[in-house]
């Protein structure tokens, strides 16, 4: 039986730290990640300052979550991209995204892929379903 | 069809929990199916049965957990409950503690996931 | 697509966000405080109506009535419960929390 894996999408569009939507909404794709599952996360809004480098949460005294971005490729969770209006909006370029692993035979950084927004509407029309984080 | 919701907000703070109610509510009337409710964040405060909201308002825990009585599986996020104080003890009847794996089932095998939060 | 908005529009920018992402063929249900973008003439009521152009706008009735709102931009349908749970019988479901 050669059934399809299920495509499921997160999107995260909320602003790291403020609440713990984005930290919580990160440990769900950990999980998620070591089922049958063909996903995808999809940093939209505010959800691109979650993957912005150089973050610390040291002095508020909380648990950051930026190392972990940084190992979503270990979690095979490779399909990641990043809204390029949202990321322009906010004064952001690709310059500013965080390393999510680095390629397993070039040992290259992999950072989020920059897409135009019409793209994450057709994969985000693809999906199964969507958890927004 | 086959339908689950996810719930991220606490009770009566947020109307994340009486849409999904009254979502829930029409959806059973339509003849759905429920792979389970899942609540997440402060989701997870909505099932407590040490909530007492005045007599004359509803009663957020006692309507999940009669809606549990009906045999739709609820569950609550085990990481996201112990990190808020919430355990097995002071649960609603009718609830459980389970893993995000359970999220990821409800993803995974209804065919429609509704989530309701902030 | 279904796509949900519960935010006001004179306070977030979720709805233009979710307006953006829209295709032929989806629909908007504003639910909660995101009715608050279905009441007509108001600043955001242009760009409501011009979502039209896309996609259909449903507005959820017990959180119209509940904050008295009953001007309703043009097209925007109004729905129950049961009529929300139709839409997500058609269309996958995204939620612009």
């Amino acid at each position: 039986m050669s059934e399809e894996k299920k495509k499921i999408m997160f999107t995260v569009r909320k602003a790291p730290h403020g609440s713990i939507y984005v930290y919580e909404g990160l440990e769900v794709k950990l999980i998620m990640a070591a089922y049958d599952a063909d996903i995808s996360v999809v940093f939209v809004d505010d959800g691109v300052f979650a993957v912005k480098q150089g973050q610390n949460t040291k002095a508020l005294g909380i648990k950051g979550f930026a190392a972990t971005y940084g190992a979503l490729v270990d979690y095979e969770i490779t399909k990641v991209f990043v809204d390029r209006q949202s990321m322009e909006e906010r004064g952001m370029s690709e310059d500013d995204l965080l390393v999510i692993g680095e390629d397993e035979d070039t040992e290259e950084p992999i950072k989020p892929q920059v897409v135009d927004s019409d793209e994450i509407a057709a994969m985000m029309a693809e999906q199964h379903n969507i958890l927004a984080f | 069809m086959k339908l689950a919701v996810c719930i991220y907000e606490g009770p009566y703070n947020h109307e994340a929990s009486d849409t999904a109610y009254n979502f829930i509510q029409a959806a059973l009337k339509r003849g759905h199916e429920f792979k389970g409710i899942f609540f997440y964040h402060d989701g997870v405060y909505n099932v407590t049965k040490l909530m007492e909201p005045p007599q004359d308002d509803r009663h957020i825990a006692n309507r999940w957990s009669q809606l549990g009585a009906t045999g739709i599986d609820i569950v609550v996020c085990i990481a996201a409950a112990k990190r808020r104080g919430i355990v097995d003890d002071v649960l609603v009847p009718n609830v459980r503690i389970s893993g995000l794996g359970q999220l990821t089932m409800m993803a995974i095998e209804a065919d429609r996931l509704v989530v309701f939060g902030d | 697509m279904l796509h949900t908005v519960n935010k006001s529009p004179f306070q977030n920018t979720t709805l233009e966000s979710c307006i953006r992402f829209t295709r032929p063929g989806d629909v908007i249900l504003l639910i909660e405080d995101g009715v608050l973008a279905a009441q007509a003439d108001t600043s955001k009521s242009d760009m409501l109506s011009q979502a039209m152009a896309t996609a259909e706008v449903y507005a959820l009735q017990a959180d119209l009535q509940a904050r008295a709102l009953t001007e309703l931009v043009p097209g925007v349908k109004v729905t129950d419960y049961e009529g929300f749970v139709e839409l997500v019988e058609k269309h996958s479901t995204h939620a612009w929390l």
